[in-house]
């Protein structure tokens, strides 16, 4: 109850300078009501886990009816909600890959968004200067940044824990800064512009739900991907490395091998995901790819759980969404997302999703 | 030609000698044990025999194969498996998972494969699951095998580790205290279990405290004191030996 109110009136007065004393207060009070629900929530879980226990056919109802809103979204959404979501699939593959190497092998990175770069530039480089048909330089951008994600890897692996997420962070700004000053392949802070649409055949990607869908197959191929790495020998082997290395190496896992094809697994998502990023926006620029979308991915990651596939999602979707919908806010909607962090460390630390010991079950 | 042979294995740590010369050989099939008061360098020995430290000097050789430079993973891959001295089970994943993932240099399947899941992969997945159960049954932990290891009670923690230990299927098991925390219940039980791996055909190397334990399981005994062997034998020569009884209890005073 003290706690309720040190973070009532913590939060109270974060926003008290931006919308007045009445607004806080309304804060003030529904934050300690939302927080003293929650804690009696948690202090008599047991009436509550009775419901819990859902039966196997709601569960798939549930999956199904998720599927064909995804798969059918384009039909009844409009150009908004379309281009927000398909915002919301580039990012899952990020979140994916970012979960790889932090959910699964444990090894803390801040600087995913210079894979993300690397895979957005070097599509936008390919089919602007060397005039490459997208499919093409898709995958030639995928392996630029798993490659990438070795080249990091190979100094990163004497380092542990704060220290290798560090390292990260240092080399997503040395990234950032090269294609921010290398003008004459990058083009400075100007950015390369007029990256062609992607096509198949005589068929053009260049209306929003065309977009969606593209994107929407790499997520499907991300999820069904990953999932099936996780529950295999090689996810195996990164958990043990993430719950103690001492003890993986004496199983027998090599552990610099795997963490280096943590390290590059993930940076394929996120180089893929840069490229579909380059083709989405025909446009791209270092300010797209600051330490700041390094957080944001990580913060998806964590919110959604850790290691949790169907987790992960959601929290990408969620920091997706949760900034549009509150965008009448305006200046308030970070605040919100802020606070909206904050109350989830302390009540749910371990994410939305995220139960002990992650998702697989083997 | 013994399954493990140490010539003078030393290990120092700036200035302190943790392991001094040591020498020794183990047969194959036989309960081994080493002993020693506490910070005697039994755990920095093993150590050093799984490649977690690298010796400074001397030799080890594993069914006549040096094993000194190489990585923990390789030694484990040519047949020496480990418990810990303080538990290291991989406590969020199940029970099952914790063996699972300890037959990994026992297979082959990498990244690709388990993408693809051909026919190979799927047979290969069916086989680590059967046999991890198979471990969990020797152990008798087959009815936890699906929760979270860190529910499990200290006791079975152990055996757990034990199972692990087999998992990565090794001629040679180096048990590092098993016994320790239990009550004189589980560490006869334990005991029952280390005799069941002797027959099952492994070597085992023991570390133990518990004095009527080693005594009334081993077939041949070191007794190391500030990381010098001291003496070697059969339980009843170690028994008897002066320089042994010294060790533990100290010099009797004369007048």
């Amino acid at each position: 109850m003290i706690r309720a109110l040190i973070i009532a009136s913590g939060l109270c007065l974060l926003v008290l300078p931006l919308m007045g004393i009445k607004s806080a207060a309304i804060v003030f009070i529904s934050i300690l009501a939302v927080i003293t629900l929650l804690s009696f929530i948690r202090r008599h879980r047991h009436i509550f886990r009775i419901g819990i226990k859902v039966p196997a056919i709601y569960k798939r109802t549930a999956v199904l009816v998720t599927v064909m809103a995804v798969l059918l979204l384009p039909v009844y959404g409009d150009n908004y909600l379309i281009d927000v979501s398909s915002l919301s699939g580039i990012y899952i593959i990020l979140a994916m890959g970012l979960n790889v190497v932090v959910g699964f092998a444990g090894l803390l990175n801040l600087g995913f968004a210079a894979f993300y770069a690397i895979g957005a530039y070097s599509t936008a480089i390919l089919t602007t200067r060397l005039d490459m048909p997208f499919w093409l330089s898709m995958p030639m951008s995928v392996t630029m940044a798993s490659f990438l994600g070795i080249l990091l890897a190979i100094p990163a692996l004497r380092l542990r824990g704060d220290y290798l997420a560090i390292v990260t962070l240092g080399f997503g700004e040395i990234i950032r800064i090269v294609l921010n000053n290398w003008d004459s392949l990058t083009n400075g802070p100007n950015g390369i512009l007029n990256i062609p649409s992607p096509s198949i055949g005589g068929f053009k990607i260049n209306r929003l739900s065309h977009y969606y869908y593209m994107v929407l197959l790499f997520v499907f191929l991300c999820i069904f991907v990953v999932r099936r790495v996780h529950n295999s020998r090689v996810g195996r082997a990164w958990l043990a490395i993430r719950e103690d290395e001492t003890a993986a190496e004496a199983m027998g896992i090599d552990t610099v091998r795997y963490k280096l094809l943590a390290f590059s697994f993930g940076a394929f998502w996120a180089g893929l995901a840069g490229a579909l990023f380059a083709g989405k926006m025909h446009f791209v620029s270092p300010e797209s790819f600051t330490f700041m979308e390094s957080v944001l991915i990580l913060c998806m990651v964590i919110i959604g759980g850790l290691g949790s596939i169907p987790g992960v999602i959601l929290g990408a979707v969620i920091l997706i969404i949760l900034p549009e919908v509150l965008r009448e806010f305006q200046t308030y909607r970070m605040l919100a997302l802020g606070s909206g962090l904050v109350l989830m460390m302390i009540f749910r630390p371990q994410g939305l999703l995220g139960g002990r010991g992650g998702a697989i079950r083997g | 030609m013994a399954l493990l042979e140490v010539r003078s294995l030393t290990k120092t740590f700036g200035g302190l000698r943790a392991v001094e010369d040591a020498t020794f050989e183990v047969k194959e099939g036989i309960i081994f044990s080493v002993i020693g008061p506490n910070g005697a360098g039994k755990t920095t020995l093993f150590n050093c025999l799984t490649g977690i430290l690298q010796p400074t000097k001397g030799t080890v050789y594993f069914e006549g194969k040096d094993t000194v430079g190489l990585k923990p993973h390789t030694i484990t891959g040519l047949g020496i498996g480990r418990t810990f001295q303080n538990i290291r089970i991989f406590p969020e994943m199940t029970v099952l998972e914790n063996v699972m993932v300890a037959q990994h240099s026992r297979t082959r399947c990498g990244i690709i494969s388990a993408i693809i899941r051909g026919k190979g992969f799927i047979h290969e997945e069916a086989s680590i699951k059967e046999k991890a159960i198979e471990y969990l049954e020797f152990v008798n932990l087959s009815d936890l095998a699906k929760s979270p290891a860190s529910s499990l009670p200290y006791g079975d923690q152990r055996r757990l580790e034990i199972a692990r230990a087999l998992a990565t299927e090794p001629r040679l098991i180096l048990l590092d205290e098993p016994a320790a925390g239990m009550n004189p219940q589980e560490t006869a039980e334990l005991m029952v279990l280390v005799e069941r791996l002797r027959q099952w055909g492994k070597t085992i190397i023991l570390i133990e405290h518990d004095m009527r334990v080693v005594m009334g399981i081993s077939d041949w005994i070191i007794v190391l004191d500030h990381g010098i062997k001291i003496a070697e034998g059969i339980p009843e020569e170690i028994q008897r030996n002066p320089a042994v009884v010294e060790a533990y209890l100290g010099k009797e005073f004369t007048y």
